[in-house]
C-alpha cells in the first residue's frame, strides 16, 4: 500500500514510458496475447449483455429464439415501478448507505489507532477483525435471525447493523494500510505549527488517506447492496425488502416474470459495476491485507 | 489522547519527577481507556453482530421450537441426533466437499493462467481488466438468475446455441432441461460458481505477480533459463503468499455460497442439489433447532479451515 500512495506523485514518468512502449511495433506474441485477452473479456461480459437484451425484449418476444429481439422495448423499465420497485430501491439505498456510514464511523478511529500505536491487546483486536472477515453471515444465520427478531428492531435497521459488522474488516485493513504509509512526522510537524492533534488529523492525515476512504466506502456500499441471505431471512415482507429480495420475488411458484426480473437486475447492477471499476485496483489490498500483512 | 506510546517510552529514560506521575492512577486509567475509546465502537459492533449471534446459534441448537419460532424448552442433544439421522445428510455433506474442492480447485488453476495473461503488456489491457470485474461487482444472485434463464429448456440462449450446434435435438426435451436433472444442474451451478470466483482470484494473483522484483526475471534470462523453468522456480514460489490467501478466501466464500444454488434450483429437487449451507436454510423453514445444529457444524468446519490456514502461514509472526 506504501507504493499506492508513493506512485501517485510520479505519474508523468510512468505514463511517458508506457506511451513509448505502446509505440513499438506489434509483435506476433502481443497480437496473440491481446486476442486471447479480448475473447476472455467478452466471455466475462456476455451474461450481462444477455441480461440487458432480455430486459429490452418485448414481453411477446420472450418466447422467440432469436439472439436479439426484433424490436427493442423499454416498457419493462417503465412498468417495473408499478410493481413497488421504487420502495425496494429506497430500502436498498437506506441499508447500503447506513451500513457504509456506520462502517466509516467505526473503522476510521480503529484503523488510525492500530496504525499509530503499539498497545497491549492490539494483536487480539486484529485477530477479532480477521475473524469477522472469515465468518460469513450464512454460517451463523440462525443466530442472527433469532437475535435480531428478539431485539424487535426493524428489518432495515437490523440489516444496516449486520452489513456494517461483516464488512468492517475490509475498511479496517485498507485504512490501516493507508494510515501506516503516512509518516507520523507529517502530523507532528502540523501540530508544531499550531494545529491540535485533531486539526492535524483533519488537515493532513485524512486527505492523504482519501483514496483508501473512498475505496472502503464504495466496497462496503456494494457488498451491502448485493447481500442476499440475511436480507431474505430478516425482511419478512418482500415488498418492503431490499432489491435482492424483490428481484428474487419475481420468481413465482409457477411462472417467472423474467422481463421485470432483468429490468430490475440491470437497474441494480450496472451502476454498481461502474462504481467498482473506480476502485478496481485497490480492492484486493483490503481483502487480503489481514491475512498476509 | 494524552499519552502516546512514544511518550511513555521517553519517560522510562527520564529521571525521577515524571516517573512518579506515570504511576498515578489517572494516567493508568488513561492508558487503558485510550485504546477503548478508539477501538470501542468497532469492538461493540463486532460483539453485537458477530460474536453474540454465534452464542445464540449454539444455544438454539440445544433448544426445541415450533416451526414458527415459539420456544418449547431444552432439547439436549436431540437436534444433533435428528440431524445425523436425516437420510439426506450424508449426500449433502459429500456434495458440499465436491462443491468446494471442484469450484476452488478449478478457479485457482484458471486464475493462475488468467493472471499471467493479464499481466502481459498489450494495447487495451485496462479495458479488458474492467470487463473481468463484472461478475465480481454484480450481485451473485442476479448472475445466477441470468444463467437460470439462459438454461431454460424452451427459450434459453444456451439451448438455442446448443441446438444450432446440433447438440440439443429438441427444445423442451429432458435433455434440454439442464436444471431439472440434479447432476447436470449441479455441474452448471459449479460453472457459475467458478465464473463469479475467477475475478477476485485473478486480481489477487495479479497483485502478487506485481510484487515479484523484475531483476529476478532478468537474472534468470541472463542465466539462460527457459520461460517454463522461470515460471516454476521464480514465479510460483514467490506467488505462494497471494495464492494461499486467495485460496482461503475462496474456500470460505464458496463454502458459504447460497445465492447461486438458491437462485438456480432452490437446492431441489428435494435436497438433491443442496450444499450444507443451503440445507441449513431449507431446514430452517420447519426445524429451527435442527437447522441451528447444522449451522454449528458448518461453523465448526469454517473454524477448522481458518485455524489450519493461520498455522500454515504463521499469521501471528507476520502481524507486527
Amino acid at each position: 500500500m506504501t507504493t499506492a500512495v508513493a506512485t501517485s506523485s510520479v505519474p508523468d514518468v510512468t505514463s511517458a514510458t508506457s506511451r513509448k512502449r505502446r509505440r513499438r511495433p506489434l509483435t506476433g506474441r502481443t497480437v496473440i496475447v491481446s486476442v486471447a485477452a479480448y475473447l476472455i473479456a467478452i466471455v466475462f461480459l456476455l451474461p450481462y449483455v444477455e441480461m440487458v437484451i432480455t430486459a429490452l425484449r418485448p414481453p411477446a418476444e420472450l418466447q422467440e429464439r432469436g439472439y436479439v429481439p426484433q424490436h427493442w422495448d423499454w416498457t419493462n423499465f417503465t412498468s417495473i415501478w408499478k410493481t413497488g420497485f421504487g420502495t425496494n430501491l429506497k430500502v436498498s439505498l437506506q441499508i447500503a448507505g447506513g451500513a457504509t456510514v456506520l462502517v466509516l464511523l467505526v473503522a476510521l478511529p480503529a484503523a488510525y489507532y492500530t496504525a499509530r500505536r503499539k498497545f497491549r491487546g492490539r494483536m487480539l483486536f486484529l485477530l477479532l477483525v480477521l475473524a469477522t472477515q472469515m465468518f460469513q453471515p450464512a454460517a451463523m444465520l440462525v443466530g442472527i435471525q433469532r437475535q435480531f427478531v428478539s431485539y424487535g428492531l426493524s428489518p432495515t435497521t437490523s440489516l444496516i447493523l449486520v452489513n456494517a459488522g461483516f464488512n468492517l474488516a475490509f475498511a479496517v485493513w485498507i485504512l490501516n494500510a493507508y494510515f501506516s504509509s503516512i509518516p507520523s512526522e507529517l502530523e507532528e510537524a502540523a501540530m508544531v505549527d499550531g494545529t491540535g492533534r485533531l486539526g492535524a488529523l483533519g488537515r493532513i492525515t485524512l486527505p492523504l488517506a482519501l483514496p483508501g476512504i473512498v475505496t472502503a466506502l464504495i466496497f462496503t456500499f456494494i457488498a451491502a447492496w448485493n447481500e442476499f441471505i440475511v436480507a431474505l431471512t430478516l425482511s419478512g415482507d418482500a415488498t418492503k425488502g431490499p432489491l435482492t429480495v424483490a428481484i428474487n420475488n419475481y420468481i413465482g411458484q409457477y411462472s417467472v416474470d423474467w422481463g421485470h426480473l432483468f429490468a430490475g437486475s440491470v437497474i441494480a447492477t450496472i451502476p454498481v459495476i461502474i462504481l467498482f471499476a473506480l476502485i478496481e485496483g485497490k480492492v484486493v489490498g483490503g481483502l487480503t491485507a489481514g491475512s498476509i500483512k | 489522547m494524552t499519552d502516546t506510546a512514544a511518550k511513555t517510552r521517553a519517560e522510562d529514560v527520564r529521571p525521577t519527577p515524571r516517573r512518579v506521575r506515570r504511576g498515578s492512577p489517572w494516567r493508568r486509567v488513561g492508558r487503558i481507556a485510550s485504546p477503548l475509546l478508539w477501538l470501542g465502537p468497532a469492538i461493540a459492533l463486532i460483539g453485537v453482530v458477530v460474536l453474540w449471534p454465534v452464542f445464540v446459534m449454539f444455544k438454539t441448537s440445544f433448544q426445541r421450537f415450533t416451526p414458527n419460532g415459539f420456544y418449547l424448552g431444552p432439547a439436549g442433544w436431540r437436534n444433533f441426533k435428528d440431524l445425523f439421522d436425516e437420510p439426506d445428510l450424508n449426500a449433502v455433506l459429500t456434495r458440499t466437499v465436491v462443491w468446494v474442492v471442484v469450484v476452488v480447485g478449478v478457479t485457482m488453476t484458471l486464475s493462475l493462467g488468467l493472471a499471467q495473461l493479464f499481466n502481459q503488456r498489450f494495447p487495451g489491457r485496462r479495458v479488458t481488466r474492467w470487463a473481468l470485474i463484472a461478475p465480481w461487482a454484480a450481485s451473485v444472485l442476479m448472475t445466477a438468475f441470468i444463467f437460470r434463464w439462459a438454461l431454460d429448456p424452451n427459450y434459453g440462449v444456451v439451448n438455442v446455441i446448443l441446438h444450432d450446434l446440433g447438440i440439443v435435438k429438441t427444445f423442451g426435451s429432458n435433455q434440454a432441461d439442464w436444471l431439472g436433472r440434479p447432476d447436470s444442474a449441479f455441474v452448471w451451478m459449479m460453472i457459475v460458481a467458478i465464473f463469479v470466483s475467477l475475478p477476485f482470484s485473478t486480481y489477487a494473483l495479479l497483485a502478487g505477480l506485481q510484487t515479484i522484483p523484475h531483476e529476478l526475471y532478468e537474472a534468470a534470462r541472463v542465466d539462460g533459463a527457459s520461460s517454463w523453468r522461470t515460471y516454476r522456480s521464480i514465479t510460483l514460489p514467490l506467488l505462494r503468499p497471494s495464492f494461499l490467501v486467495a485460496l482461503l478466501i475462496n474456500v470460505i466464500n464458496v463454502f458459504n455460497s447460497f445465492p447461486i444454488i438458491w437462485g438456480m434450483t432452490r437446492g431441489g429437487p428435494g435436497f438433491e442439489t443442496a450444499t450444507s449451507t443451503v440445507y441449513m436454510y431449507q431446514l430452517k423453514q420447519a426445524f429451527i433447532g435442527e437447522s441451528a445444529a447444522m449451522s454449528v457444524i458448518n461453523f465448526g468446519l469454517v473454524i477448522v479451515v481458518v485455524l489450519v490456514f493461520l498455522k500454515v502461514t504463521r499469521w501471528k509472526d507476520q502481524v507486527s
